[in-house]
């Protein structure tokens, strides 16, 4: 690729069938308690 | 879907539901564009600007990303695959507070009502409803909330060895957080805190005048000398374990990215600064007409990330501006988002069990209690319906699967409707978002 430089190495659909079990932390457990943020909360079932 | 943005000299393209997040140069962006890459005479006038074999190999690498279903990648329902089950739970110690913040949705630590306490016995029955409702998840987390929560420390001490003592017996591990106005901070609980807690929420707000403006005193002085001093002694006990410097901005300091700096400044390298939630009448309630300040604002917020991150001692982690585009939760928990009412509660010292705290004292939204566990399940139930494909707003939106679909309190006390999120917190996560990503390719 000359134009394109893809950041990240894995999909949101990737291993679908061994995810979703819930581990994860709460969002608003962590520093925010007015905003939802989860796309920087870490998947603990890696 | 995709979404195509320009930051200073970079462009990206992030492919909604793949989550991959593509830097591209201007004629890829070009051809993008409104699909031009699709359309003969657009084409023909990017081959005009850009050079007819440059446009030719472009349109090649689209069409790889295309059939290897890393762009406008096909929507997948991803709903409901997490089993309910309780696993978090905010604990408000007091409701009572030692501040009188002017922005406080607590009301000032009382939630509208009685200024009380929890007990020992309340806390444990809240431990006990936690541990019996969150079936097989084995991390719990405890956030010790307020009010101020150190108004109540012992009793905290004592409901952290009543959960250590749960844990083996159930398979279950405790993850304690405390958030905490810093005023009743000395060394004793300093020690304890940076033993037993994961992570510590720091309330300032950040310069003197921003901080002293809201979180005042009883008696009406600025609170900032007593936390700066207390937060500082704090952080330098804590070593390399979590904490949050947490501010809130207002109307009041649309210039915050200074506020966020002066906390860098004071040492602090872990630092989140959110934008207040009020109702539009109060005078420092963000709206719709300080969104182009405040995504300026943002913006400079990231070149003061970016230039900090280059020097040792100035580095410093802004919770917003993390992104986790490898190793992030997966697209069920994007989906479902936050958890109120369904995997996260609010207890308070009553023993009421509410979706989450920012709906504690509004009578209409105690969905149980710590006797009898959950009683409202009417109430649940609309929680557990909510994900960001069945929103209307969110099912279209690029960034639904960062913030999925936003904080519930806030759409309720918006629009009066989880399905309609507040519109001005969207367009402020959506900011943080792109300059998320374009710190990732700054660095990448």
């Amino acid at each position: 690729m000359v134009h394109i430089k893809t950041l990240n190495q894995t999909k949101l659909t990737d291993n679908m069938n061994v995810k979703g079990c819930g581990e994860c932390q709460t969002s608003c457990q962590s520093a925010c308690k007015t905003s939802c943020t989860v796309g920087n909360q870490k998947c603990e079932n890696k | 879907m995709i979404h195509l943005f320009k930051m200073n000299d970079m462009y990206f393209a992030v492919d909604t539901n793949s989550g991959l997040v593509h830097v591209v140069d201007e004629i890829i962006y070009d051809l993008l564009n409104d699909d031009s890459f699709k359309c003969d005479h657009k084409v023909k006038e990017l081959e005009n600007k850009h050079g007819r074999d440059i446009v030719s190999e472009a349109i090649s690498e689209i069409n790889y990303l295309i059939v290897n279903n890393m762009l406008y990648t096909e929507e997948t329902n991803a709903v409901n695959k997490i089993k309910p089950a309780i696993k978090a739970m905010c604990l408000n110690m007091t409701h009572d507070c030692n501040l009188r913040c002017e922005y406080c949705f607590a009301s000032q630590g009382s939630y509208k009502g009685e200024r009380e306490i929890l007990s020992y016995e309340t806390g444990k029955k809240a431990f006990d409803f936690l541990v019996n409702n969150s079936g097989l998840r084995r991390n719990l987390e405890v956030d010790f909330f307020g009010g101020e929560p150190l108004m109540n420390f012992e009793t905290i001490k004592k409901l952290v060895d009543y959960g250590r003592s749960l844990e083996e017996k159930h398979n279950k591990h405790f993850r304690f957080t405390i958030t905490t106005n810093g005023v009743l901070l000395d060394d004793e609980k300093i020690d304890y805190i940076n033993e037993n807690m994961d992570n510590v929420v720091l309330s300032i707000d950040g310069r003197k005048s921003t901080n002293d403006r809201m979180r005042k005193t009883i008696n009406e002085k600025g609170s900032y000398e007593t936390i700066v001093k207390n937060f500082q002694n704090f952080v330098s006990k804590r070593m390399d374990k979590d904490y949050f410097a947490r501010g809130t901005f207002t109307a009041y300091n649309l210039d915050f990215s200074e506020d966020v700096k002066h906390i860098r400044d004071l040492g602090f390298d872990k630092i989140s600064v959110e934008p207040v939630v009020a109702s539009p009448e109060e005078k420092y309630a963000l709206k719709e007409e300080h969104l182009e300040i405040l995504k300026e604002e943002y913006e400079k917020l990231t070149e003061l990330y970016l230039e900090s991150n280059k020097e040792e001692n100035k580095k410093f982690n802004f919770f917003h501006f993390n992104i986790e585009l490898d190793g992030g939760p997966c697209i069920y928990k994007r989906s479902i988002g936050c958890g109120a009412g369904t995997e996260y509660v609010a207890i308070t010292p009553n023993g009421d069990i509410y979706p989450c705290h920012q709906f504690v004292g509004q009578d209409e939204f105690v969905i149980g209690n710590v006797d009898e566990g959950i009683c409202n399940e009417e109430i649940t139930d609309k929680f557990k319906n909510v994900s960001v494909n069945e929103k209307p707003v969110c099912k279209d939106c690029w960034a639904k699967y960062y913030c999925s679909g936003g904080c519930h309190a806030n759409a309720y006390n918006f629009n009066k409707d989880f399905n309609i999120p507040y519109s001005v917190g969207c367009e402020l996560e959506k900011k943080r978002i792109e300059c998320s990503i374009y710190i990732k390719g700054k660095l990448s």
